[in-house]
């Protein structure tokens, strides 16, 4: 299908972008990989009357080595992030997660910023991005802000950016610990039913996240709690889906999703040597 | 004001080392642009999902799916699709393979796994048989069972073709 009709503007700076959005309001919506945007516009499930493309801000296409963190700039696609070395070297599980995003087209196209602006609490990076306590910039009329990754996400496919704000930057603390990836799925390219993300921190704190358990992406934080206070993998494992509130689709009960997260956060946090 | 708000824009491309130019809704998928625009068919529209890949061409040398991109965001770039492989009567190296391994019965999905296949071995020219099998796994073929169109990536990576070095 085709999507509904649009007027369409071609930002040529992050200044113009935010001032088409200032402009345009809720009418409005940025398109960057459009690997999320143009499907659900194609089912018209999302019909603005404006399109943004900042899909050629090529500087805020980056990834940069600043010692204790890397920044990636917000329109880096995945496909970067996957082959780059400094990802490996500083931040290992985020290059592991994104080289699990779709299949090789999608990664040639989507971009760390649409798979964190989007709120999709299917997607697998940002819960790569709470596991080592990343933190967002975004940048609007009235200058730039940093956000924490947990104050991030707000609800389903919502977050905190406001709708005249442009992420522009992700900044993930490095850290040379261990980490884990857990990533379940009946199908080649599908999105996970469930995964599990899992890093030893610089601090040596553990960050644990879940894909798929909540209608946001969500810190396993019983888990966390349970591992600061000297549980091992398996019993920590064993809480990873409290506080979770996962739906019911075609591929999964809420018990079945609830066991999953169980299994492979175990499996995750074993694998991060815990 | 340096950007532009109108019902049509211009886009302006290179396929197959070829310049095209039309005036398109902004709406308008890159697939059905160069179905229907450009007027080369070749290229595959086989999902409403982004699923199955028949419809990949490369963008500036890699592979994307067409119908998951906007003509506009295209506006400029270097596009290959299928017509664009062979070299004249001799087809590329990854279609030989695929006529020599019998990696296709319908070939409806071809034209996209072949342009995925060739986008694969310029990242990674020597995959193994699981590399190939997922960095395949964004097109989809209801006939072959990918058996032999794994042989045929493998078949071209190893230079067996009759077109890259095997055996006439
Ligand atoms: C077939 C297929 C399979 C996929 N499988 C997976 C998978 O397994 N796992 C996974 O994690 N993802 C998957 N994805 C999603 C993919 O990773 C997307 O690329 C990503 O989620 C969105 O990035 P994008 O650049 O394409 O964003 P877009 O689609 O361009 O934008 C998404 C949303 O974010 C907003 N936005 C984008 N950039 C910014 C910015 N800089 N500032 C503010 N707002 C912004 C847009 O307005 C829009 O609302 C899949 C996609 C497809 C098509
Ligand atoms: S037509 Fe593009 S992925 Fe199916
Ligand atoms: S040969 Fe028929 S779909 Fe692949």
């Amino acid at each position: 299908m085709i999507p509904a009709a649009f007027d369409y503007i071609r930002a040529t700076s992050a200044d113009e972008a935010i001032a088409a959005l200032a402009e345009h309001g809720d009418d409005a919506k940025l398109l960057a990989g459009g690997h999320s945007l143009l499907p659900l516009m194609r089912f018209r499930l999302a019909r603005p009357a404006v399109v943004v493309d900042i899909g050629r801000l090529n500087d805020l296409k980056y990834i940069r080595d600043e010692g204790d963190h890397v920044a990636i700039g917000a329109l880096t696609r995945h496909r970067d992030v996957e082959t780059s070395e400094v990802v490996a070297a500083k931040v290992g599980l985020l290059g592991e997660v994104t080289s699990h995003v779709g299949d090789p087209q999608v990664r040639h196209r989507g971009t760390i910023g649409g798979a964190v602006a989007h709120g999709d609490p299917a997607s697998d990076i940002p819960s790569a991005l709470i596991a080592l306590g990343a933190v967002l910039v975004a940048a609007g009329p009235s200058g730039s802000r940093e956000i924490s990754v947990d104050d991030f996400f707000a609800g389903f496919l919502e977050t905190a950016l406001s709708p005249e704000e442009v992420l522009t930057e992700v900044r993930i603390p490095a850290t040379d610990g261990a980490w884990g990836f857990e990533k379940f799925n009946r199908r080649a390219q599908d999105w996970a039913i469930v995964g599990c993300s899992a890093a030893v921190r610089a601090d040596a704190g553990v960050g644990v996240a879940l894909v798929n358990m909540h209608p946001t992406p969500i810190r396993a934080g019983a888990t966390e709690a349970a591992l600061a206070g000297g549980a091992g993998a398996a019993q920590a494992a064993e809480v990873a889906a409290e506080g979770c509130d996962p739906t019911e689709d075609l591929n999964a009960s809420v018990e079945y999703r609830q066991h999953l997260a169980r299994v492979l956060t175990r499996r995750a946090l074993e694998a991060a040597g815990l | 004001m340096h950007w532009r708000m109108k019902a049509v824009e211009r886009v302006s491309v290179t396929i197959n080392g070829a310049e095209y130019s039309h005036e398109v809704e902004p709406r308008t998928l890159l697939v059905n642009y160069i179905r229907e625009q450009a007027g080369l068919t070749g290229t595959n529209i086989g999902c409403d999902t982004s699923s199955c890949g028949a419809c990949t061409v490369h963008l500036n040398g890699e592979s994307v799916k067409s119908c998951t991109l906007l003509a506009v965001q295209a506006d400029g770039e270097d596009i290959l699709t299928i017509e664009g492989l062979a070299d004249g009567e001799r087809l590329h190296p990854m279609q030989e393979s695929f006529r020599e391994c019998h990696a296709l019965q319908c070939g409806y999905c071809t034209p996209g796994m072949v342009m995925a296949a060739v986008s694969l071995l310029k990242e990674n020219p020597s995959p193994s048989e699981r590399e190939v099998r997922l960095g395949l796994e964004g097109n989809l073929c209801r006939c072959t069972g990918y058996h032999n169109i794994v042989k045929a990536v493998l078949h071209c990576a190893a230079g067996a073709s009759a077109t890259n070095g095997g055996a006439q």
